[in-house]
């Protein structure tokens, strides 16, 4: 359904769904998803309540596993491996795909000890190393400055929007290539939206990022590609300037003129 | 939300609709105080651009308006876009329909000449394409859109043909030079009339095919 | 008509009547006992053995008894309990099946202590073969508490926010890793409540050590887990009930009670203060 020539000729695809089909138990969730994800670029996922992005998103990085009774059926190929093959590393894959979701989730620990949560766990003990990780990390998600002299005080000492920093730093820590992006800023006052969404435009030149909103005007701002889906299903996906012009399919322009969901 | 912006978005449609067919009215006063030398329709026409002005000014703010708080997309984006151009478009043929007014008030009080076009074809022309260009707005029609724009090259070859029949008359009765210079400008007037039908034509088209098909005059099938 | 306003006064006088009754009956109770045994607690009391019968002397080796049965009970009980309530807070899935040892626990908690006692009785002594012992003793107890600490451990576990979990697989944490560092050490205060309670049951319990253990006269502390013990609950039992001198004893009974509660508040205290430590490490 998705055409490869809204991309330029050698765009490469970091991502490649190919008839993705997803159940919770008895229930589809996803019919048929077949969509590329652009490398380096940012692509949002639109779509009214319980349409399925989000299930399409948490798809990519396993997090669906959690879930009892689901299945996944079709292929999901990222770096050109496909992720559910029998024998794939989860533990790796979700070091290669970081997640960051809508309700900030710093652990109470201290700042310090957030974003090297993911090191540590992977087995990086120097004290050193894990020092220049977590400075590296909060440099990129714009936060250094504001908790450099206080490391290690609780992250639940922070504003919303800095937790939610915190978090994304959390999850760069572990070195992952492509970004998910549950709802981000949903939680957020305009101001801290404002700084996430600068965020994301810096973070587009080293990282893939897949950001699912449902708010439309963030979507515009903030991505280079949109798809659109409904009710399960990929209606269109397209650059975001010809999406927000001039829609394909009368459904996402009823959407996103607000004519419903 | 949708809702205040949809009343919104039809009030607006209201207001270009009824400027538009005021300027249509406009036109058709100013040609006939020329065809029929009469001076009140003429300054009828004059004096009442000021209403047409402040139609254009109002309608431009509501654009503003809806633009500034709706952030609208896709369709509705275009639609005031080109409520937008539409809008400056229609103001224009109403200041060149106070210029042809003009010209009736000074043809009226001179005597009788014979004009060896046919300035009534160019006229009928001219409204019926502004006419049509506010009848294919109003119902987003675009074979109607493109119709004008061929139209527009009739109006051309029209606007030629009057050239040179004045040109020969000139030479043939250099008495009445500045009469026939008058009836020339009115006839220009008429042109420039359907080059704005025109713009309003495809500017519809760019509302419904999001196509902006100005400056490709061969783009478009009959 | 009544007014919203005098309703609420009228609840709130009523609800601080009851809680104000309440406190007075345990206030009272408490009085009792100390008033009535704090003259016998001297530190022979606490220190020697009884003589005559337990009609003079101390109640020493009855507090090593028990003791030993309540190290021994959370020994067994808390590992099992915080296990179980790991699995079933974790790993099992809302079936059926699991549904029903939810169930099961649950009711466990409500069967009377005298029928863990028999249980105990044809289990440990009899059927394992190891007599009347500490081990024997200590696994009755275990099941009796078992139940109270694994609601209370999965309790804690459940409170833990999901948003942990999540954010620690999304890291590349393996189960168990996350459950580890990431829903362990936040539900730690909520598991130790559980053995606190289980603690006090353990050690005041006379039904179950009744059959499985408890001997009212030992010459000699146990030495081994396979050995009998003497215990406060049961000491007390046979003082005020079996002992001829009964009403002549007022003061040893009363003393042992003291002495009981005290076992019990004190060991409360050093598992509260654990919790505390732990709730501030791991606040969220």
């Amino acid at each position: 359904m998705v055409e490869q020539s809204i991309y330029p000729k050698d765009q490469e695809m970091v991502i490649t769904t190919s008839q993705v089909n997803f159940f919770y138990g008895p229930t589809q969730a996803l019919f048929d998803i077949s969509l590329l994800i652009p490398t380096k670029h940012v692509t949002a996922l639109i779509g009214p309540s319980g349409c399925g992005k989000s299930t399409f998103l948490r798809c990519l990085n396993r997090m669906n596993d959690t879930i009892p009774h689901s299945r996944v059926e079709g292929e999901i190929f990222i770096n050109q491996k496909d992720i559910y093959a029998p024998g794939t590393d989860v533990v790796e894959l979700r070091k290669e795909v970081g997640m960051v979701f809508q309700k900030s989730n710093p652990f109470p620990k201290s700042i310090f000890d957030n974003v090297a949560y993911g090191p540590r766990i992977h087995g990086e003990k120097d004290p050193k190393r894990l020092a220049e990780i977590v400075e590296q990390s909060l440099q990129q998600a714009a936060i250094w400055d504001e908790v450099k002299d206080r490391l290690h005080a609780n992250a639940m000492g922070l504003s919303g929007g800095q937790q939610q920093r915190l978090c994304i730093a959390r999850a760069l820590a572990v070195g992952p290539k492509i970004l998910l992006m549950d709802e981000p800023a949903s939680a957020l006052d305009p101001k801290a939206t404002m700084r996430i969404e600068d965020l994301i435009g810096e973070l587009r030149t080293n990282y893939t990022i897949v950001i699912v909103t449902h708010n439309m005007q963030q979507a515009a701002r903030v991505s280079d590609y949109t798809a659109f889906f409904y009710e399960g299903q990929l209606i269109e996906c397209d650059t975001t300037p010809k999406i927000f012009t001039n829609p394909r399919q009368k459904q996402t322009e009823d959407y996103i003129t607000g004519r419903f969901g | 939300m949708a809702k205040h912006m949809q009343h919104d978005i039809d009030k607006l449609k209201a207001k270009i609709i009824s400027m538009g067919e005021a300027v249509e009215d406009r036109v058709y006063q100013a040609t006939l105080s020329v065809i029929n030398r009469d001076p009140a329709k003429a300054n009828a026409v004059i004096k009442g651009d000021r209403e047409i002005d402040d139609m254009e000014v109002e309608i431009e703010e509501d654009c503003l308006k809806i633009l500034a708080l709706y952030q609208p997309v896709a369709i509705d984006l275009r639609f005031i876009v080109a409520v937008l151009k539409i809008n400056s478009d229609l103001e224009r043929i109403g200041d060149l329909a106070v210029n042809i007014a003009e010209r009736g008030l000074f043809l009226a009080g001179q005597e009788k000449i014979e004009i060896p076009f046919d300035l009534s074809a160019m006229v009928n022309l001219a409204e019926k394409m502004v006419t049509e260009s506010i009848d294919a707005l109003i119902n987003h029609d675009v074979r109607l859109a493109h119709h004008i724009r061929a139209s527009d090259d009739t109006m051309d070859a029209m606007n030629r043909e009057m050239y040179t029949k004045l040109k020969g008359m000139l030479l043939t009765d250099p008495d009445h030079v500045n009469n026939l210079m008058h009836v020339l400008s009115v006839g220009r007037h008429l042109e420039r009339i359907a080059d704005h039908a025109t713009n309003i034509a495809e500017d519809v088209i760019y509302l419904v095919d999001a196509q902006i098909i100005r400056h490709t005059p061969e783009l478009y099938d009959e | 008509m009544k007014t919203n306003n005098t309703a609420d006064k009228f609840i709130l006088l009523a609800l601080r009547l009851i809680t104000y009754a309440i406190v007075l009956v345990i206030g009272y109770i408490l009085f009792d006992i100390i008033r009535h045994g704090a003259p016998a607690l001297d530190w022979q009391f606490i220190s020697s053995f009884p003589r005559r019968s337990g009609a003079a002397g101390g109640i020493f080796p009855a507090i090593v008894g028990t003791f030993y049965l309540v190290v021994g009970t959370i020994a067994i009980a808390l590992p099992l309990g915080i296990g179980g309530a790991i699995y079933l807070a974790e790993y099992a899935e809302q079936d059926r099946f699991n549904t029903v040892i939810r169930l099961a626990i649950v009711t466990l908690a409500g069967v009377p202590s005298i029928v863990f006692g028999l249980f105990g009785l044809g289990i440990f002594v009899l059927f394992c073969g190891f007599g009347p012992s500490i081990l024997a003793g200590s696994l009755t107890l275990a099941c009796m508490v078992l139940p109270t600490i694994i609601v209370a451990s999965e309790e804690s576990l459940r409170a833990v926010p999901k948003g942990f979990r999540d954010a620690s697989l999304a890291l590349g944490a393996t189960k168990w890793g996350m459950i580890r560092t990431n829903v362990l050490p936040y539900s730690m205060s909520g598991m130790i409540t559980g053995s606190i309670l289980g603690i006090g049951r353990a050690a005041g319990e006379t039904a179950p050590i009744l059959l499985t253990v408890a001997a009212f006269f030992l010459p000699r502390l146990p030495k081994s887990v396979f050995d009998q013990v003497m215990a406060l609950p049961y000491h007390l039992y046979i003082l005020a009930t079996q002992h001829p001198e009964a009403d002549r004893i007022r003061h040893m009974q009363y003393g042992t009670a003291l002495i009981l509660l005290l076992l019990v508040l004190g060991l409360s205290l050093g598992a509260i203060l654990i919790r505390t430590h732990f709730r501030k490490k791991f606040r969220w």
